[in-house]
C-alpha cells in the first residue's frame, strides 16, 4: 500500500462516527474501501445513462445467481431425469415457474445488457488508455457468460439443448490431428452422453462465481483509473465530478427499474418469446431438428461459422469474431476517445452495429441462398471493421475540437456537436 | 534433498580448489566468492525446488485431466449384431452403436452403379466406393455429419436426400452421395465408415 492510499485509508477511517464501525475497519478496513469506491468514488458529471448498464449486468448476475442457486437444489443432472425434472420444476415446484422463467429469460436480459455496455465502451472509447486492461477484462467476463450460457442451456435436455452441446462441442474437432481426441475428452465418451451432462452442469455452476471475481478485478480495475465520460476526455478538477452516493446510484436506480419493468413484461407476458419450441421435445441423439438456431445473442457468431465455407476456418472466425475484441485498444490509432469528436469513426462504428444486427438476424435464417452470400458480405465488414476501418481512420480523420475540460460544455450545452 | 546435499558438497569442493588456485588474494577478496557462491547456491537449491515443484504439480494434475476423458464402461467396445435379411432394395435402417447412430442402407442397383462410377479421385476426400463397403449392396456409416456432428437426414424413403441422392445434412448444408462421401457443402470428410464384418450373407456386426 502506497503513502498516500494508506494517508486516504486513515482519513476515512477518521471520518466513521459508529463505534462498530470504526472497530471493525481498524482491524479489517473494509467499510473505508466501500465508503471510497461506492460513495464517495468520484464519477464524472457529464456520464449519461448507458453508463448505467455496467450496474444493471452486475444486477443481472446476482439475480442469474440467486434463482440459480434454488433451481439447482430441484435440478437432477442426468440423462434419464434431467428432462422430467425441469417438467417438475415448472409445474410442481412451489414458484418453480417463476424461478425459472427469470433464471431462462434472465441470460437473455443479462446478455443484452452486456451488448449495450459493450457498444457503449466502443462508442466513447472507454477501451483507450489507460483502461485497456479494463476492457480486456471486459472481453474476458463475456467469453465466461458465452460459457455459462452455453453450458446451461444444455441442462434442460431437450432437441435444442442436445444438439447445441453436439453442435459447439464438434467446433473443437476442426482443431488438425488431435480435434478427435479433444472432442471425445470434452463429451467424456464418444458422444454427448450422461458424463458431458453432468459436466456442464458443474461447469455451470462454477462459472458465475469466476464471473463475480472478474467483475470484482473489472471494478477494480475502473476505480483505478476512474470512469470515462461521453467527451472521452479527462478529469481535471473537482468541478468535473459528481460524489457516486447519491447522484449516480440514483442514476443507476432509475435505469435498473426502467430495464427491470422490461424484464418484468418479458418474464410475465411473454416467457416463452426467446425459446425454441423443438427444446419442448426430449433429447433424441438419432435425430436432428430441422432447424438448429443458437440464442439470439450468439446468432450474430453462428453466421459468420456459417458464412466460412471451410471447416476449421469457419470455427476459427467464430472464436476470432469474440477474440478481436480483445486487441480492439492496440487496433485503434486515435488518441480521441468519444465518437463525438471522430466524424468519420462514428458512422463506422454505426454500421458495425447495424451489421451484427444484421448478422444476427442471417443466423436465424436456414443456410442457403441469399443468405450465405449477405453472411460473407457481412462477415468481410466485421473483420474489416476491425483490422482495416479502425487502424487506418485515424490517418485521414480530422476530430473535432475537445472541449476544455467537462464541466465546460455541461455549463454551456447549446454548441458541442450532436451524439450520432 | 539427496541432490540439494551433493550440490552442497560439489560447491565446497569448487571453493577448496578456488582457494587454493587464489593463494595470495587477501581475505576481503575471499569473502566475497564465497558470498558470490553461496548466492549460486542458494539460487540452484531454488531452482531445484521450483522444478521439483512443477514435475510435482504436472504429475498431479495428469489424473485431474484424464478422469475427463471417456472412462472404461464408455470404452468397453459394445458390438452390436444385426440382421439384414428383411431390409429390402433401397431401404434404410438406423441402429444405434456407442451412443450414435449407423446407417445402413440396402442400396438399388442404380444406387449402386452410380457410387461405383462417381470420379472420386476429384473428391474432397477421395475414396473410391469400394473401399468403403464390404458387400457394394449394402452401405454402413456412421450417421454423424463430419462438419459439427449432426445427424443428416436420408434415412427415409421420403426424407431428403440432398444433391447426390445419399444424405443432406440440414444443420449447415452438407451433401452427401450413396456412398457417404462429402460432396457438397462445409463437411471436410466422407460419413465415417464403423468396423464391422458380415458373419452370415444378410447379418452384420458392428463393432
Amino acid at each position: 500500500m502506497t503513502k498516500k492510499q494508506e494517508m486516504t485509508q486513515k482519513q476515512t477511517n477518521k471520518t466513521l462516527q459508529n463505534p462498530i464501525l470504526k472497530w471493525i475497519d481498524d482491524r479489517l478496513p473494509i467499510i473505508g474501501l466501500l465508503q471510497r469506491e461506492y460513495i464517495d468514488y468520484p464519477t464524472p458529471r457529464n456520464v449519461n445513462y448507458f453508463w448505467s448498464f455496467g450496474a444493471i449486468a452486475t444486477i443481472m448476475l446476482l439475480v442469474m445467481i440467486v434463482t440459480g442457486l434454488v433451481l439447482a437444489m430441484q435440478y437432477t443432472a442426468h440423462v434419464d431425469l434431467a428432462f422430467s425434472s425441469v417438467q417438475r420444476i415448472m409445474r410442481d415446484v412451489n414458484y418453480g415457474w417463476l424461478l425459472r422463467t427469470i433464471h431462462m429469460n434472465g441470460a437473455s436480459m443479462f446478455f443484452l445488457a452486456v451488448y449495450i455496455h459493450l457498444y457503449r465502451g466502443m462508442y466513447y472509447g472507454s477501451y483507450k488508455k489507460p483502461r485497456e486492461l479494463l476492457w480486456i477484462l471486459g472481453v474476458v467476463i463475456f467469453l465466461l457468460m458465452m460459457a455459462t450460457a452455453f453450458t446451461g442451456y444444455v441442462l434442460p435436455w431437450g432437441q435444442m439443448s442436445y444438439w447445441a452441446a453436439t453442435v459447439i462441442t464438434n467446433l473443437f474437432s476442426a482443431i488438425p490431428i488431435i480435434g478427435e481426441q479433444v472432442v471425445a475428452f470434452l463429451w467424456g465418451g464418444f458422444s454427448v452422453d450422461n458424463p458431458t451432462l453432468n459436466r456442464f452442469f458443474v461447469l455451470h455452476f462454477l462459472l458465475p462465481f469466476v464471473i463475480l471475481a472478474v467483475v470484482f478485478l473489472h471494478i477494480a480495475a475502473l476505480h483505478v483509473t476512474g470512469s470515462n465520460n461521453p467527451d472521452g476526455i479527462d478529469v481535471k478538477s473537482a468541478r468535473d465530478t459528481l460524489p457516486f452516493h447519491p447522484y449516480i446510484t440514483s442514476k443507476d436506480s432509475l435505469a435498473i427499474l426502467v430495464f427491470a419493468i422490461g424484464y418484468a413484461m418479458v418474464v410475465f407476458y411473454a416467457p416463452n418469446f426467446l425459446n425454441h419450441p423443438d427444446n419442448a421435445i426430449p433429447a433424441n441423439p438419432l435425430s436432428t431438428p430441422e432447424h438448429i438456431v443458437p440464442e439470439w445473442y450468439f446468432l450474430p457468431f453462428y453466421a459468420i461459422l456459417r458464412a466460412i465455407p471451410n471447416k476449421l476456418l469457419g470455427v476459427l472466425g467464430l472464436f476470432g469474431g469474440v477474440a478481436i475484441l480483445f486487441f480492439l485498444p492496440f487496433l485503434d490509432r486515435s488518441k480521441i476517445r468519444s465518437c463525438r469528436y471522430r466524424p468519420l469513426y462514428r458512422w463506422l462504428l454505426w454500421l458495425f452495429v447495424i451489421d451484427t444486427m444484421f448478422l444476427g438476424w442471417l443466423g436465424s435464417k436456414p443456410a442457403e441462398e441469399p443468405y450465405i452470400l449477405w453472411a460473407r458480405l457481412g462477415t468481410v465488414y466485421y473483420f474489416g471493421f476491425f483490422l482495416v476501418l479502425t487502424p487506418l481512420i485515424s490517418l485521414i480523420e480530422r476530430p473535432a475540437k475537445l472541449p476544455a475540460s467537462i464541466s465546460e460544455p455541461v455549463l454551456k450545452t447549446s454548441d458541442h456537436p450532436r451524439d450520432s | 534433498m539427496v541432490e540439494a546435499k551433493i550440490g552442497g558438497i560439489e560447491s565446497e569442493n569448487n571453493q577448496g580448489k578456488s582457494g587454493q588456485g587464489k593463494s595470495g588474494q587477501g581475505k576481503h577478496d575471499q569473502g566475497k566468492a564465497e558470498e558470490h557462491q553461496a548466492s549460486e547456491r542458494r539460487e540452484f537449491l531454488g531452482l531445484l525446488a521450483g522444478a521439483t515443484g512443477a514435475v510435482g504439480a504436472a504429475a498431479f494434475s495428469w489424473p485431474l485431466i484424464d478422469s475427463l476423458n471417456p472412462a472404461k464402461d464408455v470404452l468397453a467396445l459394445a458390438s452390436l449384431e444385426v440382421n439384414l435379411e428383411s431390409l429390402e432394395e433401397g431401404q434404410s435402417i438406423t441402429v444405434k452403436w456407442r451412443g450414435r447412430p449407423v446407417f445402413i442402407r440396402h442400396r438399388t442397383q442404380e444406387e449402386t452403379k452410380q457410387a461405383e462410377e462417381t470420379d472420386w479421385k476429384k473428391l474432397r476426400d477421395p475414396q473410391s466406393d469400394s473401399q468403403r463397403v464390404k458387400n457394394p449392396q449394402y452401405i454402413v456409416v456412421v450417421g454423424i455429419c463430419t462438419h459439427l456432428g449432426c445427424v443428416p437426414l436420408g434415412q427415409k424413403e421420403v426424407a431428403q436426400r440432398g444433391e447426390y441422392g445419399g444424405w443432406f445434412c440440414p444443420c449447415h448444408g452438407s451433401h452427401y452421395d450413396e456412398s457417404g462421401r462429402a460432396r457438397k457443402g462445409p463437411a471436410p470428410l466422407n460419413l465415417a465408415v464403423p468396423p464391422y464384418e458380415f458373419i452370415k450373407d444378410a447379418t452384420i456386426r458392428i463393432g
